[in-house]
């Protein structure tokens, strides 16, 4: 990815790796000057939420894998990609809507919806692992 | 995060100061349940402080609201701001919450 201020990092798969990840891109995004609602809750919700299920779910929650994190922001948008050592899943056939009655009591379930929700654009294909990429236009 | 409990009453008030993600979200599961298995049915999460919430954070307070009603209480929230109001309604978790702009208003509705 080109990058004006690019980041490129691999983690344990530790959900408390998750906060500083999150606070490096935000930093990265607030450089590009994007607005502050993204800042406060597009990003760092919707990638919260692909790294937890990166680590939860793609890695099984076994810290002894790994989570690569690239994040390319520049002042029309950033693009982040979270990869997994996971099989991958059907981002459609995954999300549900967590509005319905029998699912608005539900604890889980509310992950992919929220990330499709604040982001432009969320992508999964396979890399060298399970991919999922987000995307946001500055506004 | 870090969890300030106090009482007002019989109420016990929880404020929740930083992000309330999968990483932290069991500290506040465990406050309250502690509160609750200690006698207490009313309980108010104030997000006055509070960051961002992920959905483990809203699955929590969801699981943690059946679980007071089950008990024959109830958990209310007061002060979200404008960000974890949009997630709330996003997920309709508003319709879920009897929600309070102000602690105050919060303590009085009980």
């Amino acid at each position: 990815m080109a990058s004006n201020a690019a980041l490129d990092i691999r983690i344990p798969s530790d959900v408390q790796e998750i906060e500083g990840i999150v606070a490096q891109v935000v930093g990265r995004c607030r450089e590009c000057s994007f607005d502050g609602r993204q800042l406060s809750l597009n990003v760092p919700v919707a990638l919260t939420e692909a790294l937890s299920n990166a680590i939860l779910r793609g890695n099984g929650d076994n810290s002894s894998k790994h989570v690569r994190i690239r994040a390319d922001v520049s002042e029309l948008r950033i693009v982040m990609e979270v990869e997994d050592e996971g099989d991958g899943f059907d981002l459609d056939a995954c999300t549900t809507d967590p509005s319905t009655p029998e699912n608005l009591e539900r604890e889980d379930g509310r992950g992919l919806f929220l990330m499709r929700s604040l982001m432009d654009r969320v992508e999964r294909f396979r890399g060298d692992g399970n991919i999922v990429r987000l995307t946001l236009h500055r506004r | 995060m870090s969890l300030q409990v106090t009482k007002k009453g019989d109420v016990v008030v929880i404020e929740v100061d930083g992000q309330l993600i999968v990483g932290n979200r069991q500290e506040l599961k465990q406050k309250v349940l502690d509160e609750a298995e200690g006698g207490a049915r009313k309980v108010l999460i104030d997000f006055a402080k509070a960051g961002y919430i992920d959905s483990s954070g809203l699955g929590v307070l969801v699981s943690l609201a059946k679980r007071m009603r089950e008990l024959g209480g109830d958990l209310r929230l007061a002060n979200l701001n404008d960000d974890l109001q949009t997630l709330f309604e996003l997920t309709k978790l508003d319709s879920l919450f009897q929600i309070s702009d102000t602690r105050e208003r919060a303590l009085e509705s009980f």
